[in-house]
This record gives structure tokens, sequence and C-alpha cells, in this order.
């Protein structure tokens, strides 16, 4: 069976749940080869991880270069010549998104970005912020594939997991240097991508301060929580919490929307909700219209006492 | 310094976009177009940058349709210099390795070019990838997801942020640099800017003029095909209430309802 590259993306030595996701999409491809990069040690702590998700093999790349993502376009631009694979597999992400296109352009292959579904002989778009579906076939050997997180149902399956060590080519042209890097810790709530339930807060919620009681609510339901950007350029809550077409896209069975209007471009990050309410004290927030349960009133009034009969019901 | 602009003519994302039940490619047709304004950001940021180094030079690059033009317009109303635009009937339905390997070839004709600007992410397909490609093809480095950007002497520093995390970046000029949307506000074009922008330069090319292949973009040498699209029906809304003091308890009652809690 053909190999299918899986970029590993992995934090502090833990292996990030996107990577499950890539494991488990290869399977429709072929045989899935974990991909390692990173600085001397790390594979050791990840191989566990790999091996319950199906790698049939896993390739360590250990180094301590500075150059930005070049290590990782190399090595995947090596193993691609090398191994000849049916595809690779990248998870969304900043750093996702600019491995696959240099890689993509390196080894003149086809890039399916941010696909939803990935199948043997194409994949899944899902465009305008789920407005359109589109399948897409490629054209090429080894197409390059991005994976939106949240996608596809994890699914455990014990692999080989049989490690191979290879080099770190220096890449042809010159690479920006890393400083410095301040990882985004995640806190105690869920990751936005992967919540079930997101409360995400807009301009109306007013302050930085006030965000508490976003925040309130959604640690009762367990939830993430998400912002619009005018909240996030009013300085309410940090620009990774974003939810829309220049933030994330998620799609949860339940979102929460407080005190946000619904513009086009906020709706294009979560309009694919399973089910969506608002509180607006706005009749005509276009909100309502994609909203299953409506409130017209204060957000601070409605939130709070949400907030009290979930703790009731919890018991 | 010479700096490069690239910039793209969008769909307003304001109104409502779909693609073309035709070969599947937006429809530009259906919807307002204007420069992206992630674009405009990465214009301000060249601009910032010329005001602060004298004999600085901002030039624009664009490819796409005939009209892309009011989007170069705008872009020189704002402040830059000249424009290159690459312009022919052959590009439609490029795809994003397609772009950049075309817009390596317009930043070919171009002389002693420091640094490339451009937007991280264009608001019509998210591919988020022609920038970093460029920088591939042109073996420099890539600074991607700027929402900080200095430039002493020959070395850019960036503060790439995104949803990850913080990262500070740095390489010697030249370097291709795209800026996040929280980078800057972009100014708004002066009335003497936009009577100045009528009689700045701009170049047309065609394919043969920029020396691109024209198997090498459109439709057909697409790396990949779309061969199927379908419009998604609109969720609609549902139960709409106004609060009278029971607005949670009803919420709550909802989502009993829907086994949500
Ligand atoms: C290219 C582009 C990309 C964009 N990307 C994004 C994106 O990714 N995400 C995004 O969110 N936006 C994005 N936007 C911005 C978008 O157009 C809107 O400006 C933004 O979503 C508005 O945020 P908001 O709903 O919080 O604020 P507003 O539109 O100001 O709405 C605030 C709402 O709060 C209500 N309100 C006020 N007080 C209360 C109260 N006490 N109780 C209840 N309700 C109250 C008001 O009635 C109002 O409806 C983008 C725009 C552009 C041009
Ligand atoms: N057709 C184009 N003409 C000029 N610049 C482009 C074009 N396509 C993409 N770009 C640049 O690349 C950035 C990211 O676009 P994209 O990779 O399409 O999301 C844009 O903000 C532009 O700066």
């Amino acid at each position: 069976m053909a190999e299918v590259l899986v970029l590993v993306d992995h934090l502090d030595g833990e292996i990030k749940k996107s990577t499950f996701e890539l494991l488990t999409a290869a399977r429709a491809l072929g045989e899935p080869s974990a991909v390692v990069v990173g600085p001397a040690g790390t594979a050791g702590k990840l191989s566990e991880g790999l091996k319950a998700y199906g790698a049939a093999k896993v390739y360590v790349a250990e180094t301590d270069s500075a150059d930005f993502l070049t290590p990782q376009v190399e090595v995947l631009a090596a193993l691609v010549g090398s191994k000849d694979p049916a595809a690779v597999l990248i998870g969304v992400s900043a750093d996702g998104k600019e491995i696959a296109g240099r890689l993509a352009v390196k080894t003149d292959s086809a890039l399916l970005g941010d696909v939803v579904a990935v199948g043997a002989e194409s994949a899944t778009h899902s465009v305008f912020g789920g407005a359109f579906v589109a399948e897409a076939k490629w054209n090429t050997a080894h197409p390059v594939i991005t994976l939106r997180p949240g996608s596809v149902e994890v699914e455990n399956a014990e692999g080989a997991a049989v490690e191979e060590t290879v080099e770190v080519p220096s890449g042809a042209g010159r690479s920006a240097q890393v400083q410095s890097r301040e990882p985004v810790t995640g806190g105690d709530r869920p990751e936005l991508t992967e919540a079930s339930v997101i409360v995400s807060g807009g301009r109306g919620v007013g302050s930085a301060e006030q965000f508490s009681v976003v925040e309130g609510l959604a640690d009762s339901l367990g939830a993430a929580v998400g912002a619009s950007r005018a909240a996030v350029d009013s300085g309410f809550y940090p620009h990774q919490f974003q939810v829309g077409q220049t933030g994330k896209t998620v799609s949860p069975q339940l979102y929460i929307a407080l005190g946000i209007s619904g513009a086009i471009q906020h709706r294009a990050g979560m309009q694919t909700s399973k089910t969506i309410i608002a509180v607006n004290k706005d009749p005509e927030a276009p909100i309502f219209e994609i909203a299953d349960f409506g409130v017209v009133g204060d957000l601070f009034k409605v939130a709070p006492q949400l907030q009290e009969e979930v703790a009731k019901r919890k018991g | 310094m010479n700096i490069v602009v690239l910039v793209k003519q969008v769909p307003d994302t304001y109104s409502e976009r779909k693609l073309s039940s035709g070969d599947h490619t937006l429809d530009r047709d259906a919807t307002d177009a204007v420069l992206d304004e992630i674009d405009e950001r990465a214009v301000e940021s060249a601009l910032q940058l010329k005001e602060a180094n004298d004999g600085s030079e901002v030039t624009v690059v664009a490819m796409g349709p005939d009209r892309a033009t009011d989007a170069i317009r705008k872009a020189l109303s704002m402040g830059a210099d000249k424009a290159v635009h690459l312009s022919d009937e052959a590009i439609h339905g490029t795809d994003a390795i397609g772009t950049a390997k075309a817009l390596v070839k317009v930043l070919g004709t171009l002389e002693g070019t420091d640094l490339v600007l451009a937007g991280n992410e264009a608001s019509d397909g998210r591919t988020g990838a022609v920038p970093a490609m460029v920088a591939e093809l042109l073996g420099l480095p890539s600074l991607t997801h700027a929402r900080e950007l200095t430039v002493d002497g020959g070395t850019v520093t960036v503060r790439r942020e995104t949803d990850d995390g913080v990262t500070v970046l740095t390489a010697e000029l030249p370097a291709v640099v795209s800026v996040n949307e929280k980078i800057n506000e972009p100014r708004y074009p002066s009335f003497k800017g936009i009577m100045a922008a009528k009689k700045k330069p701009v170049t047309t090319l065609t394919l043969a003029d920029a020396g691109i292949e024209p198997s090498d973009v459109g439709l057909s040498a697409a790396w990949s095909t779309v061969t199927e699209s379908n419009p998604k029906p609109p969720k609609s809304g549902g139960e709409k209430v106004e609060d009278e003091g029971d607005g949670g308890s009803k919420i709550a009652a909802f989502l009993v309802g829907q086994k949500l809690i």
C-alpha cells in the first residue's frame, strides 16, 4: 500500500489533536507515515501517541536549526522524492499552510488547501463560510493537502510506528531566523476548533472586564470562548479567539452569540454550527436570521440567568 | 529601498459570493470587486516604510482581469508610486501555484527589489499560500503574518502573530513579508492622492511580456481541478422571543428540548 506522509504538529512533547485527525484521514489514501521534525529528543515523547493512531512508520528528523519552517519543508520534500507517497497531509494552521505552500511549489505538486474531507482521488472544500461545498481532484502525483481541524472524527488504530531517522537537508534559499517564540498555551478551556460548545461575545459585551459574563456562561457549559472581530479590535479579548472570515472557522454542536450583530464576515466562520443561539438588544440584528433560538434582550440579564439554569440542572 | 506590494482585487466580502456553475471558479461578475482589505494594509505598511526611508519607491503588482485596474488605482491614490498589472484573458482560473509562479515572473521584470510585501491571506479563497510560495520560488526568506514590521539597515524584523502564538523573525533583505489584519489602519486616499494617481505610471503586461508560458496558467494548467460545486441551503432562523425577564430560562428550556444540556 502506498505511503501517506503526515506532518506531526506538536508542542512541548504533546501531539496536537489535529495530527490524529490527519492520521485518521490518511487511511483513505494509504498507509500513514508520521513525519516528526523538531529539536533533539522530540520523537521519543511522541512515538506512543503516533502508534495508537495508526502510524505505520515514523520518520524522525531532529534539528536545532533556527531556520523558520525550512526544516519541515526540506524534510518533507526529500521524503516525497525518496518515498513517492500517495499524498502529504498537513493540518491547517498558519505554519501548516505555509509549509504546504512551499512544499507544493518545491515538489511541483497540487495543493489542496483547507479541505474538510479526503477521498482516494479527491478532496472536499467548504468555501465562503460553508455557503458552497466543492469537490476537487488533483492532477499531479503526491498532492499536498491541508485539512481543517475538527473536520474528521478521530479513530484509534494500532500502527507499527517503526522509526527511521532522516537527514534535515539545508534549504537552497535563505531562511528567516527565529529569534524567539511564545506559543499560546491553551488554558483550561477547550480549543475553539475542537469544542462542541462555544460561547462568543461581540462589541455588545462592552469591555474586557465584562467579558467575564461570556466566560462565566462558557465555563458552566464546559464551552470554549470566542469573540467577534469588533470585540478583538476593541481589545476586549485576545485575537486568537476571533471567529469569522479572518479568524477561526468553527462548527460546534452549539454556538451562543452574545452581543454580536452577525455581520457576513462573522457568520462565515460559524454559520455551519449545528444549533445557534443569539442574544441581542436589536431585534433587527442579522444574527437572528440564522439563529435557531433568539432572545431580543440585554445580554447582561439573559446570560447570567442562563448560567444559573445550567448550574441548577447540573445540580 | 525598493518595495513591491502584491495586491489582489477580490469580491467585496459584504456582498454574497458565488461559484459559477460552469467552471466552478469564483463568479467575479456576481459581486462588487474591491482592493482586498488585507492588501490595503500591506500598501499602508509600504508607505510607512517609504516615509521612514528617504529615496524609497513603492511599486504595486497585481495579476487579474482588466477591472483590477480599479484596485491598482486605489493603491496608487493611497500613495504608491507606480504599478505593474499582469492582465491576460488566459489567466482566468489560475490556482495558487500558478499565481505564485506568474507573480515571480512579473517580479523578475523589476530591478533591485529589496522587499516584497503582501497580505497574509486574501479574503476570496483563504489560501494564504501565495506569499510563502513566492518566497520559496525566489529562494528568499519568508516572514509571514506580520503584526509588526521594522526595517533597520539591511535587516527586516517581524513580529509574527498567529493563533498559535508569537514568533519574532529576522532576515537580511531582500525578503518577502506578509502582513496580518492587525498591523495597521490603512489611510484613506486624499483628494490630492486620487488626482495624482491618475498620472502615475501603470505598466500592463501580457503573459508574453512577462515571459510566462500560457500553458503554465489558467484553468487547464491547474495543478488541481474543481469537479463539482454545490450551494448549501442557507440556515434559516428559528424562534425569536423578547426578553421579559425570563430570556435565560427560555434558552435553557430550548436547550433541554434539543438535548443540548
Ligand atoms: C475583510 C473583512 C474581514 C472580517 N473578518 C471578520 C471576522 O473574522 N470575524 C468577525 O467577527 N468580523 C469580521 N469582520 C468585521 C465584521 O464586518 C463586523 O464589523 C464585526 O463582525 C462586528 O462585530 P460585532 O457584531 O461584535 O459588533 P457590532 O456589529 O457593533 O454589533 C454589536 C451588537 O451588540 C448588540 N448589543 C450591544 N449591547 C448589547 C447588550 N447589552 N445586550 C445585547 N446585545 C447588545 C448590538 O445591538 C449589536 O448588534 C471583517 C470585516 C472585513 C471587512
Ligand atoms: N492575483 C494576485 N495578484 C497580486 N497579488 C496576489 C494575487 N494573489 C495573491 N496575491 C498576494 O498574496 C496574498 C495572499 O493571497 P492568497 O495566498 O491568495 O490568500 C494577497 O494578499 C496578495 O498580497
